[in-house]
């Protein structure tokens, strides 16, 4: 090889070594997901937004101990002081009508980064995703509404793992979920768009694992709200009174089956339930007569 | 991810066992809500337990492993623990403390009677001093200033000094040297007020709840576990709605900080460390329970009959247990038989 050619080959490293300190880190596939995200509500509206009705378990993997959980619930528990100012349980708060916005913590000497936090506009309730390969807490740690967890890249998916979870519910119609449960969360960014499948896994009240998915929209204008909560006494009722419906008692269950023509044996949900073939099956399930609606004379 | 719910799974177990191997030496200080004797928890070693301690805000650590949780209040006054554990770990709990604080340990404070609790009295008593002068050590001598102060309620006393024969319940050396009678004690230490309170007829008829004022702790003894259901000592005068009185004190004591979590926090008798908000879950779980079964006794029905409706059905796949020391059909037992009208 000649002398120029070996001084052309030399500079070009030099340039591209150059080009490389200008560009920073290799380009990798992760998808980084900071930024400020507004909530699309296309999927579960009713859900999301009205809430659930009264009874309707549908599509939930559920067993017999969250059914009898849930038929016992009583709308008015939330009034208490205690329970007004709850947060969502992580693994439910992707579903609320919340802004969401992301952001990166960044070891300062290697750059590296060592965690994600998320912030929700629904109760300011906020999550931390630790990136540096720290462990989970003992057993005896607490539980927290968000958690602790841990996040790793697989591709271009920011999956999630956390345990430590508080109780919280898994639908807020007084379905349970319990701090026995532990969660993922795969967080999928496609350029402007932010989709993340949820999973909650609880050895108490699912049979199986329960995915629920939660779409986003990049907007940079997006400036969040706060959320100050203040408990106060609603409702005037003697201390440690617990609002719940005995057994058999709860006379609203038959609204959502009445009310939508679903039939009742449906609505209790479990596993099966999830699957599109229980279609089928439904068609041969009674269902209750439809309330005759009232006409307004106004 | 199935591997994330089998490990859920696991961690339920290992809270089983940690209950069993906590109640394991009760031997004798412990329930009997049913007529029948209780099943024989697995015999473990205490001395292979491993200790952990855990802090938890301000002064206060939580020590876990050695039966009950131990609570530990450090400061320039020297060490309190609220509890004292299995005898036999106290070797290791001693060795635990002197992680934090080489000050002499001045106060244990005896949640309940039960052995998980006041087994280690005697030997961390005896590595711990009074801080004793004047008519005290005039009137006792110098051996009053020999041991760390116990207080406890006088039903702790009463219940550990009673003859079954010829010997006392519970060895002298293990007894409470002081004990309170009114529904409140106060005490100053490490900086900090330390309020003790009586519940009447919870856990059972000698239980303390002790709350840490500056650090904003409280230790409540078995009036709340995470472990299981409450342990409703009917034969120590233990009682549902005594429980569920101490579960609602606890929850008026509290102040959470934002979200209703944090703020103050809760060290249980038995199980995790934890705030007001899974206090309140426990609290709705155990009068949620005690409403159904007052209805079913309100309508006649026989203890039989109140187990067959499994009243606690949707709670049990997380606090009920069909083997061991304290199983799902004692504590409906021991609720049944605290609603019923007495005879």
């Amino acid at each position: 090889m000649g002398k120029v050619n070996r001084v052309k080959i030399a500079g070009g490293l030099i340039a591209l070594l150059f080009l490389a300190a200008l560009t920073g880190r290799p380009a990798r596939a992760q998808q980084d997901p900071s930024g400020e995200w507004s909530p699309r509500f296309d999927e579960d509206w009713e859900e999301r937004i009205p809430g659930p009705e009264i009874g309707d378990y549908l599509g939930i993997p559920i067993n017999e101990a969250a059914r009898l959980r849930g038929d016992s619930w009583d709308a008015t528990l939330v009034e208490l002081p205690e329970n007004q100012c709850r947060a969502h349980g992580s693994d439910y708060g992707w579903r609320g009508p919340s802004n969401l916005s992301i952001w990166k913590e960044v070891d300062k000497a290697s750059q590296k980064v060592i965690a994600y936090h998320t912030h929700l506009s629904a109760y300011g309730a906020e999550q931390t995703i630790w990136m540096d390969g720290r462990p989970h807490p003992p057993d005896y740690a607490p539980h927290t509404w968000a958690g602790f967890s841990t996040g790793k890249w697989e591709g271009d998916i920011l999956v999630v793992t956390t345990t430590h979870l508080k109780e919280n519910w898994l639908r807020r119609n007084g379905l349970p979920r319990s701090d026995l449960a532990t969660a993922s969360a795969h967080i999928m960014r496609h350029g402007n768009y932010l989709t993340v499948a949820a999973t909650t896994y609880d050895p108490v009240y699912l049979t199986e694992p329960f995915m629920r998915t939660s779409d986003f929209v990049y907007n940079p204008q997006q400036a969040m709200a706060p959320w100050p909560c203040e408990s106060v006494d609603e409702v005037d009722r003697p201390a440690g009174v617990v609002p719940a419906h005995l057994p058999g008692q709860n006379t609203f269950l038959n609204e959502f089956p009445a009310n939508y023509g679903i039939p009742p044996e449906a609505t209790r949900g479990g596993a099966e339930t999830m699957y599109p073939e229980y279609q089928i099956k439904m068609k041969t399930m009674k269902t209750l007569p439809r309330p005759v609606k009232k006409v307004s004379n106004r | 991810m199935r591997a994330l719910a089998k490990q859920a799974f696991e961690s339920s177990k290992n809270l089983g066992l940690i209950m069993m191997l906590a109640t394991a030496a009760l031997a004798g200080t412990v329930p009997s809500a049913s007529a029948q004797a209780p099943a024989a928890a697995p015999q473990r070693n205490p001395a292979d337990v491993e200790v952990h301690l855990f802090p938890v805000q301000g002064n206060v650590y939580m020590l876990v492993g050695a039966g009950g949780n131990i609570t530990v209040q450090i400061g320039d006054d020297g060490v309190l623990l609220v509890d004292a554990g299995l005898a036999g770990t106290s070797d290791k709990v001693y060795a635990a403390i002197r992680t934090l604080s080489t000050k002499p340990i001045h106060y244990i404070i005896d949640t309940h009677i039960h052995a998980d609790h006041t087994g280690g009295n005697e030997a961390l008593a005896k590595l711990g001093n009074t801080i004793a002068g004047g008519n005290v050590v005039g009137d006792i001598g110098a051996s009053a200033g020999n041991q760390a102060t116990v207080i406890a309620a006088q039903e702790v006393l009463d219940r550990m000094s009673a003859t079954n024969g010829t010997q006392p319940a519970v060895p002298q050396a293990s007894w409470p040297t002081e004990t309170y009678t009114t529904p409140e004690r106060k005490l100053y230490f490490n900086g900090e007020g330390v309020l003790m309170i009586h519940p009447q007829a919870a856990h059972t008829d000698g239980d303390t709840i002790v709350f840490f004022r500056r650090s904003d702790v409280i230790s409540t003894g078995d009036i709340f576990v995470t472990t299981g259901y409450p342990l409703v000592d009917l034969a120590r005068g233990g009682n549902i709605q005594g429980v569920i009185n101490g579960l609602n004190e606890i929850i008026e004591l509290s102040i959470p900080a934002d979200e209703q979590e944090g703020g103050t926090m809760i060290i249980p008798g038995h199980g995790r460390l934890c705030d007001v908000a899974d206090v309140v879950f426990y609290q709705e779980m155990v009068t949620i329970i005690r409403d159904r079964i007052q209805d079913m006794v309100n309508k006649g029905m026989t203890l039989e009959q109140v187990k067959a409706a499994k009243p606690t059905s949707d709670y049990d796949p997380r606090y009920g247990r069909d083997t061991g020391f304290w199983t799902t059909d004692m504590f409906v037992e021991a609720v049944y038989k605290s609603l019923s009208p007495k005879k």
